[in-house]
């Protein structure tokens, strides 16, 4: 930007004499990276998505907002059934509830978060062709939306630790770095679906797909124990695994798998530069072929 | 030019609309181009000059400049390209090549609510909108009022605006974006919606816009009324290339004429003109509208018009002669001239051609596009020949001899007249001629 204004300045003193922010609109080739400058901006516009779509979801509904706390604590229940008291998956010496929820909270956030941002811009697309503003902030609503999910979600886990009389240690200090490192890949994988889908509708189909082999390959109803020893390298390059082994640990006091929270880091951070870097790249044609 | 906010240099933008690419794919296969789309992109940017597999180009060479606080019109056919250089103005896609430089806030309005979600409140959408325009919410709260007298919604702000009439949407919509205070603003047909009184407060919330408040206003419409009216200058494109630039009154004239090749010429041949009903004993075969005896398609408000046409008769016949007159856009017919109001007017004729010539001293038009129906009918009123949608004409105020045309925004109704205006009593004048 500040080569192309000074370019600018050359050609075109009358232009540049003229008082007020100078836009250059021109053709972008090549990889782009994120311009800090204007999300920063239009910062007011991300919260007022997150917010309008957590109004509109809970709009003409009877029990509101407490449908953000009912769906994991079913799904908690359910699974607690099945796989905790009939199938007696172990549960590293914790109650099952405990520990498939503690598992549920992180995984439900990603979940979500992906598969709504990444048809955030294919759903959306009256808003790519008619109006312009930084079109990283539709995905990365869907992750604020699974933000505020996974918040009222975790007043339950609280209650849940009570019930069972579980104290919390002090690796709970860890929660808010494992917070931010779901919403991290959670924000790359969506960005980079989300850039995919809009092109390709054929990730309408895949990505709901994906999810569920996704939820299989990480270890929310199951402890990482279970994985034979030699898989366990594997595990790990998926983030979601060192992301929800950490949960747990953190929650529950038990010692943190540092190898495996350490490959998390790098691999997320990885997913988030990637996704970033393709929607960039694509970002230019979003309204051309939506 | 001194004081440029808006420079356009050289932008063109090509657009492909062949899906050859795309069918007979496998899942696989689309997958692993969708990887590989954005890599692909430039090689083919780079070929497109020796690859024409369904490339167009939508806008190809378009460059101007706009000066601080003018109003430009931009005026074209469907397809010309119109749209595709707003939506590259506001950043919704970009150029294929050049580039163009804007000075200032620059808001659009390619649409009229965009961004508006029917389950939220009109109180919600306005904070929404207002936030997806570019708008700080502390800038919303402080114009908030403002915006909802604008919009005339006050006992509805919060019903969720799917219940609302597409009347209250519009102007809710429109309000928003009217209190945006741009230094540029980019609008679309959007007057296109909306009823009569409210498009007239928008175009004068637009006017208000540019005149007291400096600000620069880049505006597509087909309705040309409004156009001449509220811009001072006009762009016409035609297949993604300035045709002209200038003057409004005189581009939207040029454009207005050059669609008369075929509908609006002011000089046409009728023999093979679809656009008409009747038995056809007698029929049409040439019209012209002519001003100081040259062919014209542009008249002066309250000035002299000649409308001219050629029947055929293929028998000795007695003939009612009519023409109407009704606006451009909406057909709303507005005078018609019959041959029984002139009483030296012989309607016997014999076998063979006839022209007949209709000399008009005062055109009682507002300033407007307006067109003809020519009627033939026999003396039961059967039709013969009704020939629609001929003889396209313009009528403007003072003929563009003055550097701006009347603004008829202040305009009512379509029809005026020359009165006699006088004092009733005498000495009531301030200041006597001297």
């Amino acid at each position: 930007m500040t080569r192309a204004v000074s370019q600018t300045t050359a050609i075109n003193a009358a232009l540049a004499a003229a008082d007020g922010p100078l836009l250059v609109i021109r053709p972008t080739p090549g990889w782009r990276a994120i311009a800090v400058g204007e999300l920063w901006r239009y910062r007011e516009l991300l919260y007022f998505l997150v917010w309008r779509d957590i109004k509109v979801r809970y709009k003409q509904t009877v029990i509101g907002a407490a449908w953000a706390i009912l769906q994991p604590v079913c799904t908690m229940v359910i699974f607690s059934i099945f796989f905790g008291a009939f199938a007696r998956i172990p549960s590293d010496g914790v109650p099952y509830p405990v520990f498939v929820y503690a598992g549920l909270l992180p995984w439900l956030f990603f979940a979500n978060a992906v598969s709504q941002g990444g048809v955030s811009l294919a759903s959306q697309t009256h808003l790519l062709t008619k109006v312009y503003f930084p079109r990283l902030f539709l995905p990365a609503a869907s992750m604020g939306v699974g933000l505020v999910d996974f918040a009222l979600a975790f007043t339950v886990y609280l209650g849940l630790m009570l019930w069972y009389g579980q104290a919390p240690g002090l690796e709970i200090l860890l929660v808010p770095f494992l917070v931010g490192l779901t919403a991290t890949t959670a924000l790359g994988v969506g960005v980079l679906l989300a850039a995919l889908t809009v092109a390709y509708r054929d990730f309408r189909i895949v990505v709901p797909f994906m999810v569920q082999i996704w939820f299989f390959l990480t270890p929310v109803v199951y402890p990482l124990t279970i994985v034979p020893e030699s898989w366990r390298w594997l595990m790990a390059l998926n983030p979601m695994t060192g992301i929800i082994s950490g949960f747990r640990a953190a929650l529950l006091g038990q010692p943190i798998d540092w190898p495996a929270l350490s490959a998390a880091v790098v691999v997320s951070c990885g997913a988030l530069v990637v996704g970033i870097l393709y929607f960039r790249r694509t970002e230019r044609f979003f309204a051309d072929v939506a | 030019m001194k004081d440029a906010v808006i420079r356009v240099q050289g932008l063109g933008k090509q657009y492909r609309i062949g899906l050859r690419r795309h069918a007979n794919r496998t899942f696989g296969e689309m997958l692993v181009e969708g990887l590989a789309a954005p890599f692909r992109r430039r090689r083919s940017t780079r070929a497109a000059a020796d690859c024409d597999d369904g490339l167009i180009w939508a806008l190809q060479d378009v460059s101007f400049d706009v000066a601080r606080g003018e109003v430009v019109g931009i005026i074209g056919a469907n397809g010309a390209g119109k749209s595709t250089l707003l939506k590259i103005l506001s950043r919704i896609t970009e150029p294929t090549t050049g580039r163009a430089l804007l000075r200032g806030r620059v808001a659009s309005l390619l649409e009229v609510g965009t961004g508006f979600h029917p389950e939220l409140t009109g109180r919600e959408n306005i904070y929404l909108n207002g936030a997806m325009l570019g708008m700080k919410r502390a800038e919303i709260a402080r114009k908030f009022d403002e915006i909802v007298a604008f919009a005339e919604i006050e006992k509805f702000l919060d019903t969720p605006v799917k219940r609302y009439s597409s009347g209250m949407y519009v102007r809710l919509a429109f309000a928003v974006a009217a209190h945006l205070e741009p230094e540029i603003l980019v609008v679309d047909e959007v007057l296109a919606v909306g009823d009569a009184d409210f498009q007239k407060k928008c175009l004068g919330k637009m006017q208000g816009v540019s005149r007291c408040e400096g600000r620069t206003v880049l505006f597509v419409s087909h309705n040309m009324v409004a156009l001449r009216n509220l811009c001072m200058r006009a762009l016409w494109l035609d297949r993604g290339r300035i045709r002209a630039e200038g003057e409004a009154a005189a581009v939207v004239h040029e454009y207005l004429s050059s669609l008369g090749a075929t509908a609006s010429a002011p000089d046409v041949d009728l023999t093979h003109w679809a656009n008409r009903r009747g038995s056809g004993n007698v029929r049409f075969t040439h019209a012209r509208l002519l001003r100081d005896g040259r062919p014209c398609g542009c008249f002066e408000r309250l000035g002299p018009m000649t409308l001219q046409f050629t029947f055929e008769a293929k028998t000795p016949t007695r003939v009612n002669l009519s023409a109407i007159c009704a606006t451009s856009g909406e057909n709303i017919k507005v005078l018609q001239l019959a041959h029984q109001d002139s009483p030296g007017f012989d309607p016997e004729v014999a076998a063979g051609q006839h022209t007949v010539r209709v000399e008009i001293d005062r055109l009682p038009l507002q300033c407007g596009e307006y067109h003809w129906m020519l009627g033939l009918h026999t003396d039961a009123l059967v039709a013969e020949d009704v020939v629609c949608d001929v003889l396209h004409f313009v009528v403007e105020d003072e003929l563009r001899t003055s550097p701006r045309p009347y603004r008829s925004i202040n305009a009512h109704g379509l029809c005026t007249l020359l009165a006699d205006w006088h004092y009733v009593e005498e000495g009531c004048r301030a200041v006597q001629p001297v």
